[in-house]
């Protein structure tokens, strides 16, 4: 077994519940020991791009002293979103005077001392996992199913923090050919789903998610994977009327389905039948 | 007399060492109308913030609990003014966005922590703020369950968030639809009504005043 500290964030804990039973017994099956942080807050959600306040930084940094605290040297997100925000928090405050602010600031914490590597789901599977080994521990083939491989934009943008090739990502898609499926790869898949402005402006989400459906539907895909659950929500939740209307999953479903857990949702897409009512999982 | 010196709104007073915070402003003077409870520590009325010398930290307590320093600078503050938005407890759900939906600056949060730092309590202000943000109205409810609504935290917050409200809330959620029904308590009311007591009561009733004082000590005290 491999330890790894995990930052669950917000969403995984609320809405995206099931998907991070399901995803967590996955990776218990790969065999990694993942141990929450202890007390943890949100990442911030948005990154703050104002260059004078770092105390947009200090919820961000808090959560890394934690994973600090626990003798770790990096942490898991399940969050496409929580995984932006904790990376570049962490770089901003190398900086040494804002760090020694920062610290200032934290009092009653430990000092952050820097160093610590954030992870995501998909590049813990594709860096120390590895495709083949994936493929090798695959209880059940998703039989060639059309998965539709949505990045959005946090995972590849700015590219400094980008998980793979921001123009070409390939690594959803070997996810997916590893788990079995048929991966497709549409044009619209690095563009943003809207994001927050769902809080606000779900005029704007609409829109943008009615092009990432059809353009998923156009490149064939009988059902849409993400990794952030804001994405998923946006994807399924404010899909306008006429819009596609192929099932959203979030991609660590199709890996519980895979390592042989029970996945309602993934299970009636494999075999054909229609799911009903909103596809959840139960991991654990 | 053991005399030190505590500044109370700007003035320096001389008083007793040992005093609380508020009896030190009642020997100085002061008649405390407001910003004063139970004297005990459990109403949350005497929010109160000091500083000491030498020392950047503004320190948050209760005057009725706290007791003065030399050098001491007070100053009291009978109320804080928070937002509560009117709700109706049986039309809301103990759900995820609940609390959210009704106080939405939850979501200003920084993560800072200078509500926790504020907290005469002691409680771990933040981590209820955040468990409010992630939706886990249980969290709330036992994160602030010694929670004296002083407003503190309140006045302290950079994001403006009335923590306080938010927490009743969050009790009054879990009390009313988390929290498990008492089912023991219907069956015994049942059986009270169906007269399982009836006959021993009517006896109780229709004795004389001896008869009462000879039964009441032959009681049995403890089983």
């Amino acid at each position: 077994m491999k330890t790894i500290a995990y930052f669950p964030g917000c969403a995984m804990k609320d809405q995206a519940r099931p998907d991070e039973a399901g995803t967590l017994h996955a990776l218990a099956l790969l065999g990694y020991e993942v141990t929450e942080i202890p007390r943890w807050n949100c990442c911030g959600t948005v990154y703050s791009l104002a260059q004078d306040d770092l105390m947009r930084h200090v919820g961000p940094v808090r959560n890394l002293v934690r994973v600090q605290g626990m003798g770790e040297g990096r942490v898991l997100t399940l969050c496409a979103m929580c995984y932006g925000t904790l990376a570049r928090s962490a770089r901003f405050v190398a900086e040494p005077e804002r760090l020694a602010r920062i610290n200032a600031f934290l009092d009653t914490e430990d000092d952050f001392r820097g160093g610590i590597e954030v992870v995501h789901l998909l590049t813990l599977l594709r860096d120390e996992v590895g495709y083949e080994k994936l493929a090798a521990q695959v209880k059940r083939t998703l039989d060639g199913l059309k998965v539709g491989t949505y990045y959005g934009c946090v995972l590849l943008r700015p590219r400094l923090f980008a998980v793979d090739d921001p123009d070409r990502p390939e690594v959803m898609e070997r996810v997916v050919e590893a788990l079995g499926g048929t991966p497709v790869a549409f044009p619209e898949r690095t563009e943003c789903c809207g994001a927050y402005l769902t809080v606000g402006r779900t005029d704007i989400v609409g829109d943008r998610v009615g092009r990432i459906l059809r353009s998923a539907r156009g490149g064939g895909a009988e059902v849409v994977v993400t990794t952030c659950p804001l994405c998923q929500f946006n994807l399924d939740e404010r899909r306008p009327a006429g819009a596609p209307t192929l099932p959203v999953l979030y991609l660590g479903q199709l890996l519980a389905w895979a390592m042989g857990l029970d996945e309602p949702a993934v299970a009636a897409l494999v075999s054909k039948e229609p799911a009903t009512g909103r596809p959840v999982s139960t991991g654990v | 007399m053991n005399e030190i010196t505590v500044f109370i709104m700007g003035k320096g007073y001389r008083v007793p060492a040992g005093l609380t915070i508020m009896k030190a402003m009642e020997y100085a003077g002061y008649r405390l109308a407001r910003g004063c409870g139970c004297r005990g520590g459990y109403c949350g009325a005497c929010a109160t913030v000091y500083r000491l010398p030498g020392d950047y930290k503004l320190y948050a307590d209760l005057a009725c609990q706290t007791p003065v320093q030399d050098g001491m600078y007070i100053a009291q503050l009978p109320f804080t003014p928070a937002e509560r938005p009117a709700y109706t407890l049986g039309d809301l759900k103990a759900e995820g966005q609940t609390l959210l939906a009704l106080f939405p600056e939850l979501a200003r949060c920084v993560a800072c922590n200078t509500c926790t730092k504020a907290c005469p309590q002691k409680l771990e202000v933040m981590d209820a703020v955040q468990a409010s943000l992630r939706g886990d109205i249980r969290g709330v409810a036992e994160f602030t369950f010694d929670c004296v609504s002083c407003g503190l935290c309140t006045m302290r917050c950079p994001a403006e968030i009335s923590h306080h409200h938010v927490w009743q809330l969050a009790r009054r959620l879990n009390g009313a639809y988390l929290t498990p029904r008492a089912e023991h308590v219907q069956t015994r009311v049942a059986e009270i009504a169906a007269g399982k007591f009836k006959a021993e009561l009517d006896k109780l009733v229709t004795m004389t005043k001896d008869e009462l004082v000879a039964a009441y000590k032959a009681r049995q005290i403890e089983a």
